[in-house]
């Protein structure tokens, strides 16, 4: 029988360290987190991001990635988004007794290619065991700092009318990833989680167009939600051409199978840039040169006529709002 | 469905044409009600009600099943869910209709009650398989279009000796609402598109009385733009003949007797009866129910449920949406104390409903 995560681990004990000393730090290990001291001491100045995020998805592994990339990932374009190097992360599991200590290896293994890949450190973590039943199966919560290059930095309030939208690659291939995992769904074609760490394309972006109004990675609640975020915070109507968003076939037959927007779904390896129009090209330039970016876009205008509303001007060149959904999305009857 | 084909019936240079067209020879009001809440989604997605001639007059008709699942038909199933022994089965969009005091299944579930999102009724038999001690009670809403596979559900149910496995049978049926809805004289509809998903069981022939009885038009219309729009040019051209048809314009996937198969599994297991409308009320022969034989999987009759009338929810006035009597912005509650976060009536509640529709997707 393979070996299972025990409450022991977590006591604080030997069982503990040797968890940390031989899984944490075989994985995740520097020169700052081997110290193992309280806090971690660390050389910052000026103004810094800092972003944290639990993550809780279901399943913990799914084609394209795993919840130890996610929780990385997810971070560091958090920071990215800002206009900042991602520099240091702290990590937090909270594990289910019971958990197998394979997963938990392949997860932290995971984590720690994510990381070295990202060029951050992970210098601070703990590990909770919980009783089984308390949590599901595993918990990661991750917490990111990183220099901000750009002044001032990107920021959701700044979108002004006049700015081109857009759009690093497509939407929603996460969100159905997870969810044809969970349901034990077979699509068509191979759906795949987009997660990517985005960190080195967006600081090439900052560092080359420091120009750039708004960076925001459409994560859960998908571009809809975001946009409707940034629509809001900057009082602006950001106008979308329906025929320019891209979604891959696959994600789109599969989205209406279920009866699913795939502008509502999460996406972890995407970005949204607002900038002023005439620098528009070279942003789609240097998006396009990296492969996280290949299939960048222009999807839109930020204009004046419907401040704080999200307007879609359709295939057929009608308009409707893309509005912020009300809780989940959740598939029809019929 | 082919890509290329869907591609084919959302092409802006066909939808212009056919716009054109509808504008051109229309020389009066069409007043005209999408029956199915796919299509209400579908005509404000594309952006074409946006871009219809004002003198086509949209109404939504009663073709959401959330909509149209009537409040005590909610309390009841919210009622079943606090049972221990039961695990709700369902489809999604019954998770946020509210019930008494505003109560959902969600809720429930918060608070403990064995709630299972699932994709199909047969997934319900795995859970009622995996669950011995419990029983799967699986919530039937919907119209013709869902009503088959439950029943066979059902069938597979017996077939596997499964005695956990029950129904709660609240199936409506599509034509019998709208010719009660063409018997109110405080409708005024020239033409329906009818549905097409149920159209692929029931066929044409149940519709045929549209023209016949009531000399309006209908046509089964897919949910692409140039779909919509040409049964709208159909129906203006009849009008204009001084006739009214009943037709198939889907035929790619509809076809014109329906689907046999579907519907004797459909009436060997369930028959028709009376059934409440949620913003309506009774509509004589529009539901269904189980029949004799197949008690032992009817939870109505398993739990004793009583299904009653329930005054109307003061100031609402989705009866009338529902009817095509006002459009949703005529309702005096509408995106003021009705939102989708806080729906007060049905039409507020599914995605697919109207009053839903006209707060996701309307341009001020």
């Amino acid at each position: 029988m393979s070996e299972k995560v025990l409450l022991d681990y977590g006591s604080g004990g030997r069982a503990s360290q040797r968890l940390v000393s031989e899984l944490f730090l075989g994985q995740l290990g520097n020169d700052e987190l081997n110290r193992l001291n309280d806090a971690a001491e660390l050389q910052v100045s000026g103004r810094i991001a800092m972003s944290t995020d639990s993550f809780t998805v279901d399943p913990i592994f799914f084609p394209g990635g795993d919840i130890g990339s996610l929780a990385v990932h997810g971070t560091i374009n958090d920071v990215a988004m800002m206009g900042a190097i991602p520099r240091y992360m702290t990590c937090g599991y909270i594990i289910e007794e019971g958990f197998a200590m394979d997963d938990l290896e392949r997860i932290v293994t995971s984590m720690g290619k994510a990381a070295k890949k990202a060029g951050v450190s992970v210098v601070s973590g703990d590990t909770k065991v919980v009783p089984k039943g308390a949590v599901d199966k595993i918990f990661i919560n991750t917490t990111g700092v990183g220099d901000i290059i750009v002044d001032p930095a990107p920021a959701g309030d700044r979108a002004r009318p006049g700015d081109a939208i857009l759009l690093s690659g497509t939407m929603g291939d996460h969100g159905l990833a997870i969810l044809g995992t969970r349901e034990g769904l077979e699509f068509e074609a191979a759906v795949q989680s987009d997660s990517a760490g985005l960190n080195h394309l967006l600081v090439k972006l900052v560092q080359e167009l420091p120009e750039v109004h708004v960076l925001r990675d459409p994560t859960r609640g998908g571009l809809a939600t975001t946009m409707n975020e940034i629509a809001g915070s900057s009082n602006v109507c950001c106008e979308l051409n329906e025929t320019d968003i891209p979604v891959r076939p696959e994600v789109s037959g599969g989205c209406s199978f279920l009866g699913l927007d795939p502008l509502y779904l999460a996406n972890e390896g995407k970005f949204l840039c607002i900038l002023p129009e005439e620098h528009a090209e070279k942003a789609l330039e240097i998006m396009r040169a990296d492969e996280l970016g290949r299939d960048a876009c222009r999807v839109g205008t930020v204009t004046d006529t419907n401040p704080g509303k999200v307007v879609m001007v359709t295939q057929l060149g009608g308009k409707r709002l893309l509005n912020m959904l009300e809780g989940e999305q959740l598939p029809r009857i019929c | 469905m082919n890509i290329d084909l869907i591609k084919e019936f959302r092409d802006p240079e066909l939808c212009k044409g056919l716009l054109e067209t509808l504008d051109r020879e229309l020389d009066d009001e069409l007043r005209f009600m999408e029956v199915c809440g796919t299509h209400t989604v579908a005509i404000f997605q594309s952006g074409l009600r946006s871009l219809l001639p004002d003198k086509v007059v949209h109404l939504s008709g009663p073709g959401c099943p959330v909509c149209v699942t009537h409040e005590s038909e909610v309390n009841a199933f919210l009622d079943l869910a606090e049972h221990d022994d039961v695990i709700i089965a369902t489809f999604g969009d019954l998770m946020r209709v509210p019930g008494h005091g505003g109560r959902n299944l969600k809720a429930a579930q918060a608070d403990g009650a064995s709630v299972s999102v699932i994709y199909s009724p047969f997934d319900a038999l795995k859970l009622a398989a995996e669950n011995p001690d419990k029983t799967v009670v699986f919530l039937g809403v919907g119209f013709e279009t869902t009503a088959p596979t439950i029943a066979a559900t059902m069938v597979m149910a017996r077939k596997q000796g499964l005695k956990n496995f029950m129904v709660l049978p609240f199936h409506k049926t599509v034509p019998t609402a709208l010719g009660a809805l063409l018997d109110d004289a405080s409708t005024r509809i020239d033409g329906f598109i009818l549905p097409g998903h149920v159209s692929t069981v029931i066929g044409m022939e149940p519709y045929e009385f549209i023209a016949t009885d009531y000399d309006r038009s209908a046509v089964i219309t897919g949910f692409e733009p140039a779909d919509i729009l040409k049964s709208l040019v159909d129906m203006v051209r009849w009008r204009n003949e001084g006739t009214a048809k009943v037709t198939n314009n889907y035929r790619r996937a509809v076809a014109d007797t329906g689907n046999a198969k579907a519907r004797e599994v459909l009436y060997s297991v369930f028959e028709p009866c009376d059934a409440l409308w949620r913003g309506i009320g009774l509509i004589p022969g529009s539901g269904l129910k189980i029949r004799d034989e197949w008690t032992d999987m009817d939870a109505i009759v398993k739990y004793g449920i009583e299904i009653t009338e329930v005054p109307p929810l003061p100031g609402c006035r989705c009866g009338d949406v529902l009817k095509g009597v006002i459009t949703p912005d005529q309702c005096p509650l509408f995106k003021k104390v009705c939102t989708p976060a806080k729906p007060v009536g049905p039409c507020m509640v599914s995605t697919e409903g109207s009053c839903a529709a006209y707060y996701k997707y309307k341009v001020d």
